[in-house]
């Protein structure tokens, strides 16, 4: 056991949690953020991509130990006052999604990807979802949610 | 996934005094994590090493690129002295699994691995690199030993992996579309000397293709390797390719790179 402290989406916490505990079972289990989904497990899906430190990561793939003191940001990490992040809306209006599963992951590599380069062609875009694995919709819609979000970020 | 007790190392004698054999280095856990997930591996005591300061940090002299054992691939491949100096290392360290890997991922950890299908190890052959541990300094020709096997003793940590610039360089991979690993991977160096031709994916362990090296140190053109008929009966199959196939990628792969360079 040991004690974790995170500043998750602007809000701090501490809580006692084994040390092999996971990021994604950190945030799930002991801080209710549900957002964050477990896919794979494998750490090949990305549906629990979340950002640390301004990067995104799996959190299934990290301990909460691992990176105990760090500014988490999740899914419900970004709205603003209720309003829904511009990747959000893009991926809403685009049909970026059909069954929903591996929408956090994608969103939040999707910004990560444009916090990094804001003008990203498609075949950049392609490369960087890499990592993120959705099973319905083909990607082309993610692609055209990830390109409108260019234009609105 | 099994308990075990975490602790986080200040410096390289504190991780090494830690370690037992029953302990683990933890850098990025790209491995790490997901084997102790599956049961695959099991520990009592995992060991960060990510907040000893003296392990990141990339420092280039003339005929050197030296790379602390737990700079993470993106800081590798985002550095502009690594790209002046050697583009093939940046270029192999932005191709290495997806972002969040490249976020997290360490070329110390790639390299105690030792995976047979990771980057890291073909640049440590091609490019003459010297493994700087807490103990001693290890020639990278003798130090990938066998399948996810080194020369590394318990407790002994790497702290940097330092690349000998060459004249000329180049790393290509046929990645397995999905991990990005590489089913082969050859990396061309040309140095003053010699060439060398590092083949990772394709056989247990990283090799030095002597065969290739030897004709390249000869004529540096890929119509010296040309129909190269590699023997494939230490290759691996797998469901993704062939013994037969992976030879024929290996020299493939060897052109492009001289063609590259």
């Amino acid at each position: 056991m040991g004690k974790i402290s995170l500043e998750v989406n602007g809000r701090k916490f501490e809580k006692e949690a084994p040390d092999n505990t996971l990021l994604s079972t950190f945030l799930r289990e002991h801080l209710q953020l549900t957002g964050t989904h477990i896919g794979c497990d494998t750490s090949q899906c990305g549906a629990c991509v979340v950002h640390v430190d301004g990067n995104s990561l799996k959190s299934c793939t990290a301990l909460a130990a691992d990176v105990n003191g760090s500014k988490v940001t999740t899914i419900e990490g970004l709205e603003t006052n209720g309003k829904m992040h511009p990747m959000q809306e893009a991926f809403k209006k685009l049909h970026g999604l059909q069954c929903g599963f591996c929408t956090p992951g994608m969103v939040m590599s999707a910004v990560d990807l444009l916090q990094k380069n804001k003008k990203p062609s498609d075949t950049e875009i392609r490369d960087w979802l890499e990592g993120n694995i959705c099973r319905c919709t083909g990607y082309q819609n993610i692609v055209a949610a990830v390109k409108e979000a260019s234009t609105k970020m | 996934m099994k308990d075990f007790n975490y602790h986080s190392a200040k410096d390289s004698k504190e991780a090494s005094k830690l370690a037992s054999s029953s302990s683990a280095f933890l850098a990025g856990g790209m491995t790490t994590i997901p084997s102790m997930k599956l049961g695959l591996a099991t520990y009592k005591d995992l060991i960060d090493i990510k907040n000893i300061k003296k392990l990141s940090g990339i420092k280039v002299s003339g005929k050197s690129v030296t790379i602390g054992a737990a700079t993470k691939h993106v800081e590798v491949s985002n550095s502009k002295d690594v790209k002046k100096a050697i583009p093939s290392l940046s270029s192999l360290a932005e191709g290495i699994g997806d972002p969040q890997v490249r976020n997290r991922g360490t070329i110390g950890g790639s390299i105690a691995n030792n995976d047979p299908s990771a980057d890291y190890p073909s640049a440590c052959i091609a490019l003459n690199a010297t493994i700087h541990t807490n103990e001693r300094k290890i020639e990278a020709a003798k130090f990938f030993k066998g399948m996810f096997e080194t020369a590394l003793k318990k407790g002994e940590l790497i702290e940097a992996i330092e690349f000998q610039i060459p004249e000329k360089s180049s790393y290509q991979k046929h990645p397995n579309p999905a991990s990005r690993y590489a089913i082969v991977g050859v990396y061309v160096a040309k140095h003053k000397a010699d060439v060398n031709v590092a083949v990772t994916g394709a056989k247990s362990c990283v090799y030095n293709d002597k065969e290739m090296s030897k004709a390249l140190s000869g004529n540096f053109s890929s119509s010296s390797i040309d129909g190269i008929d590699l023997d494939s009966s230490e290759m691996n199959t797998d469901m993704h390719a062939s013994a037969e196939f992976r030879a024929s990628l290996v020299v493939t792969q060897a052109k492009k790179a001289v063609d590259a360079c």
